[in-house]
């Protein structure tokens, strides 16, 4: 809005740009290449989880259930009815903003904690479901064998493979600058400035004529939307899945993400994710309770939450 | 086939004992903090540990191991309300959200690095078997069903008729009208934890002989008894005490005669249909 296109900040980000676009170019590691990979990911999972609960100021304890869905769903099109990635991908996006639908519509009448437990519950349904419908899921075996993404056909007989580990990057990439991308216009537009009203006082933003049900259903769809996609990518590239995947325990770690890096602001989830995916990646082997260190991050951190 | 159905009926009042008094404990530090505490599972979880290693490593006699670890929970009950939740205590409820779900972590993996996820089996206690007409039911089932109306009775008593029972319910309804009334708020909050936890870790000690003991054993229950407080009313006593038993009912006779794989989407199921119908729960304030 009025700035100058050189600014400091438009040239971080163009630095940034270049650096996440050349990685694979001076990265030779498939080891580092992969720990980015799963970054990217994690960070979009974190970041259509913040406009729900940073932005929104809604506690939704089930975004790990919608990411789940997101990779089963996909999963299972591609494995048990042999659709092609991209449609499949495209599909389960939709999908998980159906169930996100059935889901938001009697729980966004709740308020508050009845609202975080409604969601964690619901959370637990989907796990329960996924591990226990054998016929569907395999249940507790897991999804084996997911192929990554199929290529995309140029014209003279040419096509985008996804067989490198370089080019999966690159997909994922590009969808984690979309997601940011489209977040930060809702969140700089009039819906994202509705947002942030519910979030300051619900009784008073609908007293202004904005409707407090319809505002928090639609925060809430667009989050499962970006949910279901990175869960999409995540078992393409992964190629396996097992319930826990929709675990509330990966609700749980999306929020220490975004907790970390700081919950309502846009770097924030990124911050978070990367740095924690890259610790714990590390610390892989290393007899370290990833998770005490993770709550005892959360215990200290409360007091600098979001921007109120 | 009534033997089938009273064998069930009995089945979900023992479940329902231990659900109680998990959501008894719930449903008393929601009263003071405003906020579900999250951690009450892991609580729970420790408290079965910590009978486990009393009753096998020391030898304890079952009865003793059980009081002791009420009184280590009651303590760290304390510690982490002195700790964790009082520096929060004028910031935002989300801030106490998130300490709750980090001492999740602690907890949850804390026990998990040091004994492992593997279950344990806690040596056989009570397990001499009564049969009544058809009936089997092992002394320790009917213990657990004793002394959870023991430890329910003498809660009441202890809130109903004594001062610093009363002075837990006045900060429950109205915590700076209790504070105006010279009420101790602080050391309220600190009776309350240290009750709250040890009444999970007697629920967590009197089951642990009949399941196993394990790092994720709180996670389900403590989400029923959300279930039960958010059905209840949040903060109802009595409303945690028959919601704990319809509970443990609905998930035996569901578990008996229809499927138990699915007994979790039973529970939360019949919470989502209530919370569709009534946003604050059966019992709740209307809001």
């Amino acid at each position: 809005m009025g700035d100058k296109i050189f600014s400091l900040k438009n040239l971080i980000i163009l630095l940034l740009l270049i650096l996440a676009f050349s990685i694979p170019f001076w990265v030779s590691s498939r080891f580092i290449l992969h720990i980015i990979i799963m970054c990217c990911i994690w960070a979009m999972a974190a970041t259509s989880m913040n406009l729900m609960m940073g932005y929104t100021g809604q506690i939704n304890l089930a975004h790990g259930a919608f990411f789940g869905i997101g990779a089963y769903s996909s999963g299972l099109m591609i494995l048990k009815l042999g659709i092609n990635f991209w449609p499949a991908l495209a599909l389960s996006c939709l999908i998980t903003v159906f169930v996100g639908l059935l889901i938001g519509l009697p729980a966004l009448r709740t308020k508050g904690s009845y609202f975080a437990i409604g969601t964690m519950c619901f959370n637990v349904i989907v796990t329960v479901i996924i591990d226990s419908w054998e016929g569907l899921t395999e249940g507790a075996r897991g999804l084996l064998g997911i192929p990554k993404p199929a290529p995309i056909p140029l014209p003279f007989g040419k096509a985008i493979t996804f067989t490198s580990i370089g080019a999966n990057y690159y997909l994922i990439l590009i969808s984690l600058l979309i997601t940011i991308f489209i977040i930060y216009r809702i969140v700089h537009s009039m819906m994202g400035r509705s947002f942030m009203a519910i979030r300051g006082n619900e009784e008073l933003s609908e007293s202004l004529g904005i409707s407090a049900m319809r505002t928090k259903l639609l925060s809430f769809l667009i989050s499962t939307f970006f949910a279901g996609w990175a869960g999409a990518l995540y078992a393409a590239y992964i190629g396996f899945l097992s319930p826990e995947i929709s675990d509330y325990h990966v609700t749980f770690e999306l929020l220490t993400f975004c907790m970390i890096g700081g919950l309502g602001t846009m770097v924030g989830p990124l911050i978070g994710a990367f740095i924690l995916t890259i610790i714990s990646e590390l610390l892989q082997g290393v007899a370290v309770p990833r998770l005490v260190a993770y709550g005892f991050l959360l215990v200290s951190s409360p007091s600098s939450c979001g921007e109120e | 086939m009534m033997v089938l159905f009273i064998q069930q009926v009995l089945n979900g009042i023992m479940l329902g004992s231990i659900y109680s008094l998990v959501a008894l404990g719930l449903t008393l530090e929601y009263g003071i903090l405003q906020i579900p505490n999250f951690a009450h599972g892991a609580l729970y979880m420790m408290g079965a540990y910590v009978t486990f290693l009393l009753a096998t490593a020391l030898g304890l006699n079952f009865w003793l191991a059980m009081i002791v670890a009420m009184i280590v929970l009651g303590l760290v009950g304390i510690l982490v309300e002195r700790l964790v939740y009082r520096p929060l205590m004028l910031e935002s409820h989300l801030s106490s959200f998130i300490a709750a779900i980090g001492l999740i972590f602690i907890f949850g993996d804390g026990v998990l690095n040091i004994f492992g996820p593997d279950f344990k089996r806690f040596p056989p206690t009570n397990a001499q078997a009564f049969h009544i007409l058809g009936i089997t039911i092992t002394l320790q089932r009917i213990l657990i069903i004793v002394v959870t109306i023991a430890l329910i009775v003498v809660l009441q008593l202890f809130i109903k008729k004594t001062t610093m029972g009363a002075t837990i319910e006045a900060t429950a309804q109205d915590m700076e009208g209790a504070q105006l009334m010279g009420i101790n708020v602080s050391r309220v909050r600190m009776i309350v934890f240290a009750l709250g936890t040890a009444l999970a870790a007697s629920a967590a000690a009197l089951i642990a002989p009949i399941h196993l003991v394990h790092p994720n054993m709180g996670g389900p229950v403590i989400l029923k008894a959300f279930v039960i407080i958010i059905l209840g009313g949040m903060g109802s006593i009595p409303g945690a005490i028959i919601g704990g038993f319809i509970m443990g009912l609905v998930e035996s006779l569901s578990g008996g005669y229809i499927s138990t794989s699915y007994n979790e989407v039973f529970a939360f199921g019949v919470l989502v249909i209530v919370l569709t119908i009534r946003p604050t729960g059966l019992f709740g304030a209307k809001g």
